[in-house]
C-alpha cells in the first residue's frame, strides 16, 4: 500500500491551504521551527557533549508538512529527515537513556564518547535533511 | 561610490556570481549556517536562561560560561563565515532586503549587549555566581540577550521569503525608503 493517498489528504487539509495561500504564514511558522530547532540543539548538545567529555554537566512542524505534503512525498531529503528522526527519537529513549541515567561518563568514557558521537550525528542528520526539503 | 553601487559591483565579482549559479554550494553552505546556528543559539539559550534562573540553577554561572563558551565561540565563527559566505552570494537583494536589514541591526544590538554584559555585568560575578535565580541586572541581561537572538533568527529566516522584495512593487512608500529602492524599481 502506498503513502501517497495520506499525503494528498494532508496537502487538502483547510490548515494545509489556508498556510499555502498566505504569504507570510510558512515563514513565520518556519522561524518558529528553527526557534525549536536552536532549543532542541540545546538541549540535545548538552547532553552529548558532556558525554564526550567536553560539555557540562515540540515543534510547529504538521502544519509546514500540511501545506507541502505532495512535494514531500516525493522529496528524497523529507525520507531522509524522518528516517533519521525517527532513528534519533528510539536511540535517545533507548540506549543514550540508559547511558546518561548511570554516571557511565565517568567510570567507561569509550561507550559514553560513543553515544554523544552517534546522537549529534543523528540530530544533525534531521537538521540537514529538513533544511534540504526546502532545495529540492 | 554609494553603498548600493558597491553592491552591484560585488554582485558582478565573478566569485559571487559562481556562488549563486552553482547548484550545491548554496545549499550546502546554508545547511552549515543551520548546524551552526543550532550550536550557536542553543548554547546561548542555555547560558540566558541560567541567568534568568530556570535552568542549572545549582551550577554556577562561571561554570555554565566556562564549559559553554568554546562551542558559542565555535558556532558563532562558522556561523558569521557561511553567513558571509550567502551574502556574498547574493549581495545586492540582501542590501535591499528589509528583513536582512532587521537582523544586521539585531545583531548589532545583540553585539553590544554581550559587550556590556561581560564589561560590567559579569565583572562582579563572584557577588551572585552560586545564586539559583541571580540579581535582576543579571537576569535583565538574559532576557534581553534571549529576545535579541530569537529576533535574529526569525528575521534571518525572513530573509529567503522577502514579500517587500524591491521587484514586488508597488510597496508602501516607507518599505522602498526603508530598503533604499530606487524610484525606477519602485515604477509609477
Amino acid at each position: 500500500m502506498s503513502l501517497l493517498p495520506f499525503f494528498q489528504w494532508c496537502y487538502a487539509t483547510g490548515i494545509g491551504e489556508t498556510i499555502r495561500e498566505s504569504t507570510w504564514l510558512f515563514p513565520v511558522i518556519e522561524a518558529f521551527h528553527l526557534l525549536g530547532l536552536g532549543l532542541t540543539a540545546g538541549s540535545v548538545l548538552l547532553v552529548d557533549l558532556r558525554l564526550l567529555g567536553a560539555g557540562l554537566n515540540g515543534q510547529p512542524v504538521i502544519p509546514l508538512f500540511l501545506s507541502e505534503a505532495i512535494k514531500c512525498y516525493y522529496s528524497f531529503p523529507f525520507w531522509v529527515k524522518m528516517t533519521s528522526l525517527l532513528l534519533a527519537l528510539i536511540f535517545t529513549f533507548t540506549l543514550r537513556r540508559r547511558v546518561t541515567r548511570t554516571d557511565v561518563a565517568a567510570e567507561r568514557p569509550l561507550p559514553a564518547r560513543l553515544t554523544g558521537l552517534i546522537s549529534i550525528c543523528l540530530w544533525f542528520g534531521v537538521a540537514w535533511g529538513g533544511r534540504w526539503i526546502g532545495f529540492s | 561610490m554609494s553603498p548600493l553601487n558597491f553592491f552591484e559591483w560585488l554582485a558582478d565579482v565573478p566569485w559571487s556570481v559562481d556562488l549563486h549559479e552553482s547548484q550545491y554550494a548554496y545549499s550546502i553552505i546554508e545547511s552549515m549556517h543551520v548546524w551552526a546556528m543550532s550550536l550557536f543559539f542553543g548554547m546561548t539559550v542555555m547560558f540566558d536562561l541560567r541567568l534568568l534562573g530556570w535552568t542549572m540553577r545549582s551550577v554556577p554561572v562561571s561554570e555554565v560560561i566556562r564549559r559553554l563558551r568554546p562551542w558559542t565561540i565555535a558556532g558563532f565563527v562558522l556561523m558569521v563565515i557561511s553567513g558571509s559566505l550567502l551574502f556574498f552570494a547574493i549581495p545586492l537583494r540582501s542590501y535591499q532586503n528589509i528583513f536582512f536589514r532587521t537582523k544586521m541591526l539585531l545583531l548589532l544590538l545583540a553585539g553590544l549587549n554581550v559587550l556590556i554584559f561581560h564589561s560590567r555585568i559579569f565583572r562582579d560575578v563572584a557577588g551572585w555566581d552560586t545564586d539559583a535565580v541571580p540579581p535582576r541586572a543579571v537576569r535583565r541581561a538574559g532576557a534581553l540577550s534571549l529576545a535579541l537572538w530569537i529576533g535574529v533568527l526569525f528575521s534571518g529566516r525572513m530573509i529567503a521569503y522577502n514579500w517587500f522584495d524591491c521587484d514586488r512593487q508597488p510597496q508602501p512608500g516607507i518599505i522602498n525608503f526603508l530598503t533604499s529602492c530606487t524610484a525606477t524599481e519602485a515604477g509609477p
